[in-house]
Formats: C-alpha cells, structure tokens, sequence
C-alpha cells in the first residue's frame, strides 16, 4: 500500500466471510444454539430454597453477599470456591489448548459466538459475500441506507438481549425484567444494559477479528501451550502445492479456488501457515472438502493436523493416531492438576459446617485486672447461622474449670442468632484471683459454640491471658 | 537515514529508521484508535479546563464546574448528619439511665462514641481505654467517682479537678508531709495494703482512722462522693507498692480531666459516655 506512506492510519478492510455448510460449520452452531441458550435462559431458572430466599436457581446477590448456584450456597468467607473455579477455568483452557490448539478462540468464546450471529444477521439482511461486498463498494442509496438500518437495528436489539440477560443474574429476573419496562429499576441496571449493549454492538459488529488480534491477551499467551504434537487447523503443502488448474497433471491438489480464504472470519489465508490471526474455527476445512469433494480428491488439503506429523505423511507414512497427539504428558499432567482442584472443592462444598465460629481475643489490652484481683480477658466471636431458621446458639469454655464466662449484654450463656446472619458477639472469660491461669502467662481455652435445636456443634481454639509473664 | 523503502522480505515499506541494520517496518494504526486517541486528548484538556488540575503558584487551577473533593467530603458529612438526624434527637432525649444495649439508638451511640474516643480520649485512656499509670483503666469495674452511664457522662461532660468548669468534680487529697512524720507515713504506707482484714489496734490502724477514714472511709473502702479511691481492692491508679504509696501519701495526688462538655456536643459526651459505659466495667 504506497499512498499509506502519507497516511498515519491504515483503514480496516473489512472482511466478508462467504457461507459455507459441513461438519464444522454445523459444530459451531450446535455451539452457538447452546451456548447462548444457557446464557439467556439460566437466570429464568427456578429454585424452591424455602421462605425469605430468593428463588432463582443462579443468583449473585451483591447487596446480601450471597452467591447462589441450585443448591449451593456461597457465602463471602467462602470465596475460595469462586477461585478455585477460576483456576479450573484457567487450567482446563491450558488443557484445551495444548491438545486442540486455539479450541476455545474458534468455538466457545463469547466474541466469536456472538460475531458469528451477527455476522448470520448480515448475510440474512444484506446477502452473501459478493452481495455485501458489492454493496459496501457502492454509494450511498436508498436501498443501501434501508439494508444498513435494518442491519443495525436487529444488531442492536441482539446486544439489548446480551446487556438485558447479564443484569437478570444479579437480581430476581422477573421482577427486575417488570421493573426495567416501568422504569422503575436501579439505574446501575441501565448504565449496564446500555455498556454492554454498546460494547455487543460494536465488538461483534464492527470490531470482530480485530478484537482477537489487538485487544485479546490470549492469543497471546496461547502460544507458550501449543507445541508441534498440537493440533491445529493447517494446509498440507506437501499434498497442496504447486497449485494449479484441476486438469493440470503437474499440479498438487490445490486448485487455488480461494474457497478457504474467503470463508475465513480472520481474513487470512490459512495456506501461508500457522498465524497468530487464526482462531481455529474450522471453517477452511469445510469450505475446502467441499471442493475436493466437487473434484472427486480426498478430503483433507486443509485439516486439523500437528506438525509434528508433517514429515512423516510427506515421506507418505500414516500419520500417528489422534489419541497419540491427544494423550500426551502435558496434557496428563494438565488434567490431573484439574482434576484434583475439582476433587478438593467438592470435598471443601460436602464437608463446610453449617454453623462456624471466630473467635478474636481482644488484646488491647490482654487482660483487665478487676478489683477483686480476678483476671478478665475479653473475645470478639463471630456466630454464623447458615440455616434457614433463627437458631439459639449456645456458648462455652473447655479448660480450667475455675472459668467464669459472660457474654455481654445477656445474662444467659446462649444467644439467639437471625437466620443467614453472623452475629458479632463480646465475650468475656475471667479466672478468679489466684487461680493458675490467671498467674500463668497463658493457658489454652477452647471456646464450644452449639445448636440447641440440634446439638450441632463447632469449636475454635484460643488463649487466656493472665497477669504472668 | 535512509530512505522509506519496500523491504524484500515482506513486501512492506520501511519506516526509513535503521538502527545497526535493525530496520522498521511501516504498521500504521487502525483510524479508530487514532481516532479515540486525539478525541481522548481533547476530552483530556477539557477535563483539565472543568475539574481542578493545573499548577499555580499558589494552590492548583480551581475549574470551572467548582468541584472540589473537599466540598464533596463537607457534603457527605451533611448528608450522613441529615440522616443521622433522628438517631441524635432520640439520643439528647434519653435519661441515660436505662438504656437497652440491643436497640439501635445504643449501637449508634456506642459507634459513634467509639470514633469520639479514639480521636479525644485515647491520648490518656490508651486505645483500648486500659489507662496507665495516673490514668483510670476503663475497662475494669473500679470506678473513683461512679461507673454508671450518668456518673461517666458527667465525668465527662464537666471534667476532674480542672479550673474552666465550676460543675467539674472536684477533691483534693492533702499532702500529708506537712501533716505526720515520714514514720507515721510509712507505717500507714504498710498499713495500707493489708486492707481489709487489717489490725486496727495497732498504731497505723490508729493512724489510718485518724487521718484517712474521713475520706476513704472506716474500712477504707473509698466514697465516690468525694472520688476517694478504695483502698481495700486490688486495683491502684498510681501504683500499690510501698514506695509509691508513701509518695502518695507525703505528696498527694491532683490529677485533672478536662471538661469535655466544652468542646464536645451534648450528643458527643452522651456517645462516648456510652461507649465506655459498654466497654465492659460500666455498672
């Protein structure tokens, strides 16, 4: 491009992708049908947790601090589980990737999913590939200004339906969906539907692959997973070149038909070889079986191949089994680490108690001396009631049996605690004059919180401070 | 430099930069990052113009819109005040006698007193109120003039032994140098801690009934009336050793509080009586 040389920007060239039908293809729809089916739909899921719970089976209740997922239920403390599923996230990716390449970029990630319908929206409204072209070559008509508009208008209602389901996760959907139409709900609720709604249409409609190539780190990353026993979408050279007429004996199997790149939603040319721009989308392998098809050749010019086969099938030798590229110890290695995240959540999700203690010592100061000469120390407790019901939680003292304990602001040794609330509760355990812990320095205590309902019961292990030192 | 020319490799034109034979080639930017980057610096200029931003000699360019993070925290305050407003009106209403620690009103009195303390009291009282030597511990269940809610408010509000409020609590222990000989100060200096099951035949019981009880009472119990520390417990304000109880004796002891009620608001004093009171040694 000479006339660039004056210029400090380059302008996009847009890409047209033509249609085209095969296995792959139909993959990605599958994919796409189901994909977005959970995403629209999973906030409309109902869930029966009983009274004063909120009946949505996938909440995130930021104002209560709750997480809901069917029947688990995550508190803050509990955050760890959030975590652990970002780091499964992160590893089955890695997983992926080291076995099927950029799997995720090409079939699953949200900007692909959603460029991908529209870009099925385009072809709907304005034609396929030579028609867009043709019209984005044209000047400004009626008609051009018609197709434009409505293009724009069904891309818009699209992302209104992205940003309008994301709100619905963090809120009762239906009463928030009759709140949006009166004008009623929060006004996060439409600076977030209108941001994504925005970012929808403006990623899937004009950005597109320029959002995999200049603002995605992952492509980026992905490159450190990927080795040559890798598979990937490639072009067999070997089999392929030098391209030619179909009736030319000379040449390879490519006839140079160009079907592969004018499929391509990157806008490459998959022949040139591996580049960072490519998403592993498959549809190349389509469009190009199509033609080996026509031609009566075997499928298979552009495939999803590891370069490690590369010389082996140039030498005309089998390539090694899928399973071979597939199961290797990198991927073993991945699938364990997985595997045993996984296995620990679970474990954490069956075996947390249903009610839990905190227990702080008070330490400024240590101990209070009271004027009978006994020694008092105090303790912050934190009760945690996650039934469903207030519960009475019963406190007391495992060690030296001379313990005096006191809660504050109760005479009774037992507190009722609301139901899904922490209580934050002073305590007060004083050792009488004389005794051994209050001349000792420290002495162990054990503080014994239980349910009278039920006799469930959690402890916490702590200190008692006496005047020794 | 050379140059702009086709790099053979790429087909792509060069920059005409050549560093060590290390050459550059020609990757213009997108238009819309151009574009968002000019309009970007514009937004930035205006933004400069609107908040406050630039150097002056003295303090920085104010801005047009007058906003200032200052002005916001003075509009936060009366705004928390506004709607603290209720909460204050109930609080100047209570008698500050009966007051359930469960109820809202206390868990803001007590939080609020908790902010006011740390800021005003802490100095002396230490910030977990334990005191220190000369400086009453807040937490225990010894109080010189009164541990309940009204006894701390009005310690509070009208202060120890200072000379600014005519309500303020006032006593004087004589320093009893002028009075006995070091002898007789000694002898009840060792009298003293074997309060109470003490010999009050012998010559420093004599002593004791003399010239103490009036104040500390016949058993040496103390009288909150005058401030007068009981004797007879385990709990010293200076120190229950000889030495420093043969200081006290000789010299005497005068330690001040100020009134607090001149510089806080009635609501504040209620607050931070309040919080004391809570600590765990209000009665």
């Amino acid at each position: 491009m000479p006339e660039s040389s004056t210029s400090l920007y380059a302008a996009r060239e847009p890409i047209f992708p033509r249609r085209v039908s095969g296995r792959f293809r139909n993959l990605k729809w599958v994919i796409m049908v189901v994909t977005l089916g959970i995403y629209y739909l999973t906030p409309w899921i109902r869930w029966d947790r009983g009274p004063n719970l909120p009946d949505q089976a996938v909440l995130v209740d930021l104002a209560g601090r709750r997480f809901y997922f069917f029947w688990i239920e995550i508190w803050p403390h509990e955050f760890y589980f959030v975590a652990g599923l970002l780091i499964m996230a992160g590893l089955g990716l890695f997983l992926f990737t080291s076995a099927l390449g950029r799997v995720w970029c090409g079939y699953t990630c949200p900007q692909t999913v959603w460029t991908d319908l529209f870009i099925l929206v385009e072809r709907w409204i304005e034609g396929d590939r030579n028609a867009r072209v043709k019209l984005h070559h044209a000047g400004w008509s009626v008609r051009k200004a018609r197709l434009r508009l409505t293009k724009w208008i069904v891309w818009a209602l699209i992302g209104l339906g992205t940003g309008g389901a994301w709100v619905f996760y963090f809120a009762d959907a239906p009463t928030l969906f009759r709140d949006l139409i009166n004008l009623e709900a929060a006004p996060v609720a439409y600076a977030t539907i209108a941001i994504l709604t925005a970012t929808t249409f403006v990623f899937g409609g004009f950005m597109r692959e320029q959002v995999c190539i200049y603002m995605c780190p992952w492509p980026r990353i992905q490159g450190a997973m990927m080795d040559n026993d890798t598979l990937t979408v490639g072009y067999r050279d070997w089999r392929g070149e030098p391209r030619g007429k179909a009736r030319d004996a000379n040449a390879g199997d490519c006839v140079d038909c160009m079907a592969c790149v004018n499929v391509c939603p990157m806008g490459i040319d998959i022949r040139d070889g591996q580049q960072m721009e490519c998403i592993t989308c498959a549809l190349c392998i389509d469009a190009c079986d199509d033609v080996m098809d026509k031609l009566g050749r075997d499928r298979g010019l552009i495939d999803y191949l590891a370069l490690s086969d590369a010389p082996r099938e140039e030498a005309g030798e089998k390539p090694k089994p899928i399973w071979h590229h597939v199961l290797r110890r990198r991927t073993v290695l991945y699938t364990a680490i997985w595997s045993l995240v996984g296995f620990a959540m679970v474990y954490a999700l069956f075996m947390r108690p249903e009610i839990e203690m905190t227990v702080a010592p008070v330490r400024n100061p240590t101990f209070v001396t009271l004027s009978d000469g006994s020694i008092r120390n105090a303790y912050e407790l934190r009760l945690r009631n996650k039934h469903g019901a207030e519960r009475m939680f019963g406190i007391h003292v495992n060690g030296d049996a001379m313990w005096v304990l006191g809660l504050e602001g109760s005479p009774y040794s037992a507190v009722p605690v609301a139901a899904n609330e922490t209580l934050k509760l002073r305590v007060y355990v004083t050792a009488p004059v004389g005794s051994e812990s209050a001349q000792a320095a420290e002495t162990p205590l054990r503080f014994w919180v239980d349910d009278l309902a039920n006799g469930e019961r959690a402890y916490k292990n702590t200190i008692f401070n006496g005047s020794g030192s | 430099m050379a140059e702009p020319r086709i790099d053979e490799l790429t087909g792509r034109e060069t920059m005409g930069h050549d560093f060590d034979g290390i050459e550059e080639l020609n990757n213009p930017m997108p238009r819309w990052w151009l574009i968002s980057f000019y309009l970007l610096i514009i937004w930035g200029i205006g933004y400069t113009i609107a908040y406050p931003a630039w150097p002056m000699i003295s303090g920085a360019s104010k801005g047009l819109l007058g906003y200032s993070t200052r002005g916001e925290v003075a509009a936060d305050i009366t705004a928390h005040e506004a709607a603290n407003a209720e909460l204050v009106t109930a609080l100047l209403a209570q008698d500050m006698g009966e007051f359930d620690p469960q109820s809202d009103l206390h868990r803001y009195a007590a939080a609020r007193g908790g902010a006011v303390f740390r800021a005003q009291c802490s100095q002396c009282h230490g910030a977990g109120a334990a005191g220190g030597e000369g400086y009453p511990n807040l937490l225990d269940n010894d109080w010189l003039w009164g541990g309940s809610l009204k006894d701390v408010a009005y310690s509070i509000r009208h202060g120890i032994r200072n000379q600014t409020d005519d309500d303020a609590r006032y006593s004087e222990m004589p320093a009893f140098k002028d009075i006995l000989e070091a002898e007789q100060i000694a002898a009840i200096a060792a009298f003293i801690p074997t309060l109470p099951q003490a010999d009050w035949e012998s010559e420093a019981g004599v002593l004791f009934t003399d010239n103490c009880a009036s104040c500390h009472g016949d058993q040496g119990t103390g009288d909150r009336e005058l401030g007068a520390p009981n004797l007879a417990d385990a709990l010293w304000l200076y120190g229950g050793d000889q030495e420093t109880l043969v200081e006290t004796i000789t010299y005497s002891r005068f330690g001040v509080m100020p009134a607090w009620g001149q510089r806080l608001s009635e609501e504040d004093v209620r607050a931070v009586a309040t919080y004391v009171h809570a600590l765990g040694g209000g009665e």
